[in-house]
């Protein structure tokens, strides 16, 4: 079942790309649609009957090189089974959705065909994104990893006639390619010191990693650490975190229903699942983890910041996923695993809705993306005006407080603050959060208020033009709101709720101890209940033991330790012994946990008030502080800080390269010997074929004079 | 025993009794009316003594006591003799014949040659070596001045001739040198002397050998007559020059080397090398300055000979092979350019000057395609099979510790690939100009285009040939 599930999308972007002219484009759309439907429906059976056991499906042997050595084989666990689920539900909603919205395309000409390009881009990136979900080793990974790349890198460049859709296509590969450096550093690093690049044997030698130190640029590092960072920064790339983020806004370039499924719902989370995947090795990484945090926070906050100001429908919704990839980070960095595939699950059905919502606005607008042209909208595109509705409802986390009743975004949204909380101490990660859920509500609803409240702005024309769109998108946009309203209720106790629940939905082992946990030195205790992990011995005999002491203590108490020690953790996320923030979230303070709903409040009422009740309102704000408005307006200046650092000197040095470099010393050299010396040569040995015969014949005796001497001076026996 | 000794020169007395009859025949019939005839029957009786010598036959056997030696290694170079010989003669009769310089000795003359070839590569003493060159180069000397009234042509053969005096008296002089400090012309009785300090005279010897032979295969510097002889003889006869008897001479050459002097490598290794590099350089130089494509070819064709004698001059077994596949290449790739250059004319007079190709793929691009395979593969570009000729003997190169003669390769081959290019660029983006016509007889198209469809085909297993070459060089290098 996997298995086709795997390769479904790959046929049917190989038909639809290659086959459409002999069965033409409709045929080709349809049966690409279709294969990634079945490809849904069984990724439902899996995700909804998987049991929580690790299962290995081998599909082929793929590399033998000296002791790399590596199946092509599909993981299938709790995380695959959950990324299925997103990737193939997004995916599908967005083929059949696509139908309507590619339907007639002002970027192209009357008899030039798009469609079944299209639909074949995003076939072949679902079968890249589930390449990467499915991986069993890093190598594998990588090759999704680069898949989801280049299908991104097409799809943003669809519009291949537009430059602005090339340069936004070349960004987003370049900013990618710094990330992917990161990654295949990290890969390399784990390679090099565990000799394997499979989950398995990396996972059971994480213990090992985080005592091994290793030389990397300039100094030491502890190993684990090191590799943490290098594959966060794949991570950082792929999700658009801070410093490599300047892609995703650009990214929208694309078609919608493509920022829909790749820079929304499925790719950008492609880096909360590596850090989700690597969890055992993160959880013997806490400066990794701490980083990841700090950056994570940072970044929803400086996304919501900016997404305050932005005038194009799109990047607000651009910069709102930037923001929430950015709580998952904080999530995955304070080692609640499960929470952060929690927010990525219910994130992509909210923030695919807002995106198809805003493709319908856009579609309905002729193709009108500023927001300062939209308004009072709620009449003419009512189905579409409910559907965003409820994607805002979700995003901004309306729910009943203190109960566990609300759309999707209120659950798993405070089970990231709440988190965050108990993992940092109410620190940084926790205050940048919920400010940042103030600025989220803020913005959503701005959004919500400028498009389809109050007067009609813009060309008059398009208003009176405007019409809801055709079933077709709509179909999606309902499927999806289902999602956004209950996916957090239904599973909200597997996620989050309750920690046995999780651990025997993520396969991992039970943690009796957590009850005692509570009183004091939890350490301990976790050890003697489970004395299953060599490191938990080592904390259980309260020294700093090295692995081997601890593995013989632990064999003499329990007879299987030993195969233990050195296998690779149960179940598809790891959480260390001594990580206890899962639990710990539960029981932060009342005001903690209404802090998000109070932000989303605040954020609210501010909206209202700018612009429903006082449209003038932000007017005036913008010219008061009006640095502060360029500031966030132009995001904090980092394309300018870029173009000035990186872009600039790099086209700089291109450009000696290529005018001196190449140009000057190369061609220069290569045109001197071409055009100076050899037709020299040629002149010469022309002149030497006179024609005569004594001359011809002088030569040759030259020749043999030659020889003669060369034998003479350094033949036989010399 | 003599019995046994007549049987292992079996084709080579019959091919020359057959010659004999043809000539003949030719005499006492109407004379220069059956010379087509006589084409198509010679260019048959290659064909099948080819299929005889090539089908037949296992192992080596000697005759005459050591004279004649009849081994994997003869029969390779036999079998492309005889086929190479047997392509050109039938893409010549049509040529010839329209400009009335067919005439029944031609086909008498190039079987002659090919006798003398045939004992040139199973030659197993220095006699019997001589007696083979001999036979080869007069009969050559007669061809090139076929055309008695071209003041051209008969020029061409009397430099051919008086050069060709030179080198044969270069190459007996060595052979005196040998007998005398060596005791004997057989090549094995010379090997067995080679042992301790070798006497400086048998050095010398070889080096007047090495020069002889160098002149054959026309490799610097002794190549000054090539591109005056392509020129002046008539284009079939030229095209004859540059497969069969380049094959011949290169098969003698690595025959001497290895048979009578394989104790030295490393002596004849330097002087081969030399005359490698200095051939691959001036023919890749000299031909850029050519504007007639037969002279072009005759640059070529030395170009072409320095890379075969870089594979001689690694002196191993690889290298041998190496050389083999290399001449089997080269002459595929002559034959069929020479099918072209035969085509060329204009108001039905022959034309051999390369502007005359301008826009030629507008005019005809099915034959512009296949010329340009046949130039790209000349030139040794990847696909083509060409490339990996050159590719073996670098290789084989590299692997004797040659690096420097490998890299000295590549440069040359990058400068001549100049030249073959501007043809290419000529017949594609070339001015429009007075385009020269391409009239083909069935035969000549068939060779042109199979040749062109060997170059792409060939990369797949080169025909097999491979193995065949390999099993010769083994039987040669011991």
């Amino acid at each position: 079942m996997a298995t086709i599930i795997l390769f479904a999308p790959l046929i049917g972007a190989l038909i639809c790309g290659f086959g459409w002219r002999f069965i033409g484009e409709k045929a080709g759309q349809v049966i690409a649609t279709s294969l990634v439907f079945l490809a849904a429906l069984l990724s439902w059976i899996i995700f909804l009957g998987h049991d929580g056991e690790t299962q290995q499906i081998v599909l082929m042997r793929w590399i033998e090189s000296g002791s790399l050595s590596t199946e092509w084989a599909i993981r299938l666990d709790r995380l695959t089974a959950i990324m299925l689920v997103v990737v193939n539900s997004v995916s599908a909603l967005v083929h059949l959705y696509s139908f309507g919205y590619m339907a007639h395309d002002d970027n192209w000409g009357h008899h030039e065909h798009y469609k079944a390009r299209f639909f074949a881009y995003l076939s072949f990136f679902t079968f890249a994104m589930l390449m990467l979900v499915t991986s069993d080793n890093l190598v594998q990974m990588f090759f999704g990893w680069e898949g989801v790349g280049v299908a991104s890198y097409l799809l943003i460049g669809f519009y291949y006639k537009k430059p602005s859709a090339n340069a936004a296509a070349i960004k987003a590969f370049v900013v990618n390619r710094v990330g992917d450096f990161g990654f295949a550093l990290g890969i390399f690093a784990l390679f090099y010191l565990t000799d394997s690049i499979r989950f398995d044997d990396v996972f059971a030698a994480a213990p090992t990693l985080a005592e091994t130190n290793l030389s990397f640029l300039w100094t030491e590092w502890n190993a684990a650490n090191l590799i943490g960072v290098l594959l966060f920064i794949g991570a950082m790339g792929k999700s658009a975190q801070l410093i490599l983020h300047t892609w995703l806004p650009d990214a929208m370039e694309g078609p919608t229903p493509v920022s829909a499924l790749i820079h929304a719902a499925t790719m950008v989370t492609a880096g909360v699942f590596l850090v989700c995947r690597m969890s055992p090795v993160y959880e013997y990484a806490p400066q990794a983890t701490a980083f990841i945090t700090v950056l994570g926070a940072t970044t929803a906050f400086f996304a919501a910041t900016v997404g305050l100001v932005q005038n194009d429908i799109k990047r607000v919704i651009a910069y709102s996923t930037c923001s929430q990839l950015g709580y998952m980070f904080v999530a995955a960095g304070v080692g609640v695993y499960s929470v952060a595939m929690f927010h990525l699950f219910t994130h992509a059905f909210f923030k695919a809705m807002l995106f198809l919502g805003a493709g319908s606005v856009i579609h309905a607008m002729h193709h009108e993306q500023d927001m300062r042209n939209y308004g009072g909208l709620r009449k003419k595109i009512p189905y579409t005006f409910w559907a965003m509705m409820i994607g805002t409802l979700a995003i901004t986390g309306v729910g009943i407080p203190l109960t566990h009743f609300g759309f999707a975004g209120f659950l798993s949204k405070d089970a990231v603050i709440e988190s965050a909380y108990a993992g940092t101490a109410g620190g940084y990660a926790f205050w940048m959060l919920v400010i940042a859920a103030l600025f989220t509500s803020f913005y959503s609803w701005r959004l919500i208020f400028m498009t389809f409240y109050g007067k009609e702005r813009g060309d008059h024309h398009t208003h009176e033009h405007a019409h809801e769109s055709p079933k077709v998108m709509l179909v999606p946009l309902g499927v999806l709101a289902i999602g956004a309203v209950f996916s957090g209720m239904i599973w909200y106790n597997v996620f989050f709720g309750k920690e046995e629940a999780v651990r025997a939905w993520f396969g991992m082992e039970p943690a009796a101890a957590h009850a005692s946990a509570e009183a004091g030195d939890h350490a301990a205790v976790t050890a003697a209940a489970e004395g299953h992990a060599a490191d938990t011995a080592a904390a259980a005999e309260g020294t700093e033991a090295s692995a081997d002491t601890a593995t013989d203590t632990a064999a003499a108490t329990e007879g299987h330790a030993e195969a233990v020690a050195h296998a690779a953790p149960k179940g598809a996320i790891f959480m260390h012994p001594e990580n206890t923030v899962l639990h710990d979230a539960h029981y932060v303070p009342k005001w903690v946990k209404l802090s998000p709903f109070v932000a989303m409040l605040i954020g609210l009422f501010t909206a209202w008030m700018f612009y429903i009740k006082n449209p003038e309102l932000p007017k005036r704000l913008a010219e008061q502080q009006r640095p502060l408005y360029l500031f966030l307006l132009n995001k904090w200046y980092f394309d300018e800080i870029y173009d000035f650092l990186f872009v600039r000197p790099a086209k700089w040095l291109g450009g000696f390269l290529w005018k001196r470099g190449d140009g000057k010393v190369i061609d220069g050299s290569i045109n001197g010997v071409a055009m100076g010396i050899v037709p020299y040569l040629t002149r010469l040995a022309g002149r030497a074929q006179s024609g005569y015969l004594f001359h011809y014949a002088f030569a040759m005796v030259l020749g043999i004079a030659a020889l003669v001497t060369w034998m003479t001076l350094f033949g036989g026996a010399h | 025993m003599t019995a046994l000794d007549f049987n292992t020169v079996l084709p080579e007395v019959m091919l020359a009794i057959y010659a004999m009859a043809a000539l003949m025949f030719g005499v006492y019939t109407s004379k220069d009316k059956v010379a087509p005839l006589l084409t198509w029957v010679t260019a048959g009786v290659f064909a099948v003594l080819a299929l005889w010598i090539g089908a037949g036959g296992e192992g080596a056997r000697e005759a005459f006591g050591g004279l004649f030696v009849d081994d994997p290694f003869a029969r390779f170079a036999k079998v492309v003799i005889l086929l190479s010989a047997a392509a050109v003669l039938v893409m010549s009769q049509d040529y010839m014949e329209r400009r009335g310089i067919l005439r029944f000795e031609y086909p008498v003359l190039v079987a002659l040659s090919v006798v003398g070839m045939m004992v040139m590569v199973s030659s197993g003493d220095l006699i019997t070596l001589y007696m083979g060159l001999e036979l080869q180069s007069l009969a050559l000397y007669v061809i090139a001045s076929i055309r008695r009234d071209s003041v051209k042509s008969t020029e061409a053969g009397l430099k051919y001739f008086v050069l060709g005096a030179l080198s044969s008296g270069l190459l007996l002089y060595g052979a005196s040198l040998t007998y005398g400090y060596a005791g004997t012309t057989q090549f094995a009785g010379i090997l067995s002397t080679l042992q301790g300090e070798v006497p400086v005279g048998l050095l010398f010897g070889l080096v007047f050998m090495l020069s002889g032979l160098a002149f054959k295969v026309s490799a610097a510097p002794f190549h000054m007559w090539t591109p005056d002889v392509y020129e002046g003889a008539p284009t079939p006869v030229t095209a004859f020059f540059a497969t069969a008897p380049k094959v011949a001479a290169m098969g003698l050459f690595a025959r001497l080397i290895h048979d009578a002097f394989g104790a030295i490598p490393g002596d004849w290794g330097q002087v081969i090398a030399a005359l490698a590099v200095l051939s691959m350089f001036l023919g890749a130089i000299a031909a850029i300055g050519q504007r007639d494509i037969k002279r072009l070819m005759a640059y070529s064709s030395i170009a072409h000979m320095g890379y075969a004698l870089v594979g001689l001059a690694a002196g191993t077994v690889a290298g041998v092979q190496a050389t083999l596949i290399y001449m089997a290449i080269y002459v595929t790739m002559n034959v069929g350019t020479f099918a072209f250059i035969l085509s060329m004319e204009r108001d039905g007079k022959p034309v051999t000057s390369i502007d005359s190709l301008n826009m030629f793929s507008k005019k005809e691009p099915m034959k512009a395609l296949a010329m340009l395979v046949l130039l790209f593969s000349l030139a040794g570009v990847p696909p083509m099979v060409g490339f990996f000729g050159k590719f073996y003997v670098l290789k084989a190169a590299v692997d004797a510790h040659m690096t420097w003669l490998a890299i000295a390769g590549a440069v040359a081959s990058v400068i001549g690939a100049f030249y073959y290019l501007r043809i290419v660029f000529f017949m594609y983006f070339g001015k429009d100009a007075d385009t020269v016509e391409s009239r083909m007889v069935p035969v000549q198209w068939a060779l042109f285009v199979a040749s062109a469809a060997i170059m792409l085909v060939g990369i797949v297993n080169l025909f097999g040939i491979e193995a065949s070459a390999a099993l010769a060089a083994e039987t040669l290098v011991r």
